[in-house]
């Protein structure tokens, strides 16, 4: 099993969900969160002063995946939150040790 | 005919506490403004020191304001004191008519004035946001309210030496706007700037408002509100001249605010690059403040123009006073002093009466007396109590350590954060707000 980590601009954030639910992802966690990638923000003016937005707002999205769907469900992330400008966001993968239904008990895939 | 004498007397009184009722709204209108542009952990505190401010001002203003204002004077300089009664006119003194018999009631004008005071010392609020403490603020308001500002009111529309000098202000571009920015300013000199308006190495860095739907509602109420204030400070409406000078009133009121939102949009787009919406907003205000001392005489494009003069006059002293580390988070001192300024020197471009020399006078004693004894109030207050938060209090918002509450519990990452609900972050407010005690 993955965790796959998806950290999006808040407006991708249906598209993104329509695309991994295609392959059967039936739950997912999603975050409101701020941050800066390699841009390293931008600045703005307000009253006549400059000031500098670090922290860009972001939506972060885990899930966890079978092994097998994987690739296919990164894919269809990446071409659905994609639009080729400065800040369309990252997506982390990690090994998911194991899983559990708090309400029936169920360990492993069936849990996810 | 008596009757018809009656019925005047009662449509000018009616249209008096109209028009007060609408000046007394600008409170609100100066509330919404304020709140919106301060942060969202400031909201809460704000908003208590503009309710409080206007009860303040409404009891001192009863209990001697009035009556240093416009009661019996020693002489033209010195006014006395006395506290507001409840004789008002017998129908008896209405109907001998001529030129001396009153044509409203006494307490409608108690009523008309002391809403004024509460416009001048809601001016302040807004300048020392942020960083100054409730119950200091709170106090200069007792001292401003009863006695700084009826005595310059006095010296003009109670009949003092500057209304003997020809020095006019119509509605109190200088008497009401340019007295708030003057307290204000010396404030705010004696304050210091908020934590983080100024970098180490002296870079001004933007702390912008939370909320610009409601200073754009405050905005729009001052608006409405300024009908009021100049058009019933045309004291009169029930016979055909004054009607239509009330109609002029308020045309230029309108027309000012429009040229003044228009010129600082432009000016801001032009200059920053985008249309700063806080400017606009402190346009149209300085439209409306330019065109109080004189909304009678001029055209309506002429009132357009003076109103925009003022519009580009307060994005510019906006940014200079920035500059010059006055830290004014509403703009006040530029929107209600620099173009209260410009509002009185502008009387001259179309009252006949009217004579620069005057103006300046007025200007200059106006200025003078304000700031000074405001100075001296408030480092006496510094003195005893103490004018600032702590910085401790300053970071995590007055909204906490002022009023143990916070405006927006569930949305800001304020104190509250260790709940999600008013109910829940109860302790931690309780345990925040008093650090000293275990």
């Amino acid at each position: 099993m993955k965790l796959i980590t998806i950290i999006v601009n808040p407006h991708k954030v249906e598209d993104v969900r329509r695309a991994f639910t295609r392959f059967g992802v039936s739950g997912a966690t999603v975050t409101e969160v701020k941050g800066y990638g390699r841009q390293r923000g931008h600045s703005e003016v307000y009253r006549g002063a400059e000031y500098s937005v670090e922290f860009r707002p972001k939506v972060k999205i885990e899930i966890g995946v079978h092994d097998d769907l994987c690739e296919q469900v990164i894919e269809a992330v990446i071409d659905a939150a994609r639009t080729g400008k400065i800040g369309d966001g990252k997506v982390f993968v990690t090994e998911l040790e194991q899983a559990m239904r708090i309400r029936t008990g169920e360990i492993g895939v069936a849990a996810i | 005919m008596d009757k018809v004498l009656e019925l005047s007397y009662a449509l000018d009184t009616f249209y008096f506490l109209m028009c007060g009722a609408l000046v007394m709204w600008m409170a609100a209108g100066f509330t919404m403004l304020e709140a919106g542009l301060v942060r969202a952990k400031n909201t809460a505190e704000i908003l208590t020191k503009n309710v409080g401010l206007y009860a303040v001002a409404c009891i001192m203003y009863m209990l001697c304001g009035y009556g240093i204002m416009y009661g019996d004077s020693v002489n033209s300089f010195i006014p006395g004191i006395s506290m507001l009664g409840m004789q008002d006119n017998t129908a008896q003194a209405v109907l001998a008519g001529g030129e001396d018999a009153p044509y409203y009631s006494n307490l409608s004008d108690f009523f008309f004035q002391v809403v004024f005071v509460a416009t001048a010392m809601s001016i302040v609020s807004g300048a020392v946001a942020e960083r100054m403490k409730l119950w200091a603020f709170l106090l200069f308001a007792v001292v401003m309210t009863g006695f700084i500002y009826p005595v310059q009111g006095f010296w003009k529309w109670g009949g003092g030496f500057l209304d003997g000098a020809g020095f006019l202000d119509f509605a109190g571009s200088g008497v009401v706007h340019m007295t708030g920015a003057a307290a204000a300013l010396a404030g705010v000199l004696l304050l210091g700037a908020r934590k983080g308006k100024y970098s180490k190495d002296g870079r001004i860095q933007a702390i912008p408002g939370c909320n610009l739907p409601l200073a754009t509602l405050g905005t729009f109420i001052l608006w409405l509100g300024w009908f009021g204030f100049n058009g019933g400070s045309e004291l009169k409406i029930s016979d055909v001249g004054e009607a239509n000078s009330v109609a002029l009133v308020f045309v230029n009121t309108n027309m000012a605010a429009t040229g003044g939102l228009i010129a600082a949009l432009a000016l801001a787009r032009v200059w920053f690059g985008k249309a700063d919406l806080t400017m606009a907003l402190n346009g149209a205000l300085a439209g409306l403040v330019a065109i109080t001392a004189e909304p009678l005489t001029p055209a309506p494009l002429l009132a357009t123009a003076i109103g925009g003069v003022g519009g580009l006059l307060v994005v510019t002293s906006i940014v200079m006073l920035d500059k010059l580390k006055i830290d004014d988070p509403v703009g006040a001192i530029s929107v209600h002093g620099v173009v209260g300024i410009w509002g009185l020197l502008a009387v001259v471009l179309s009252n006949d009466d009217a004579s620069l020399p005057a103006q300046l006078l007025g200007i200059a004693v106006i200025f003078a007396w304000v700031f000074s004894i405001s100075f001296g109030t408030w480092w006496a207050i510094r003195k005893v109590m103490g004018i600032r938060v702590s910085e401790q209090e300053e970071f995590e918002g007055v909204d906490v350590g002022e009023c143990g509450l916070e405006a927006y519990p569930e949305f800001t990452l304020g104190v509250g954060r260790t709940g999600t609900t008013p109910a829940q972050a109860a302790p931690a407010y309780a345990m925040r707000a008093h650090p000293t005690k275990s």
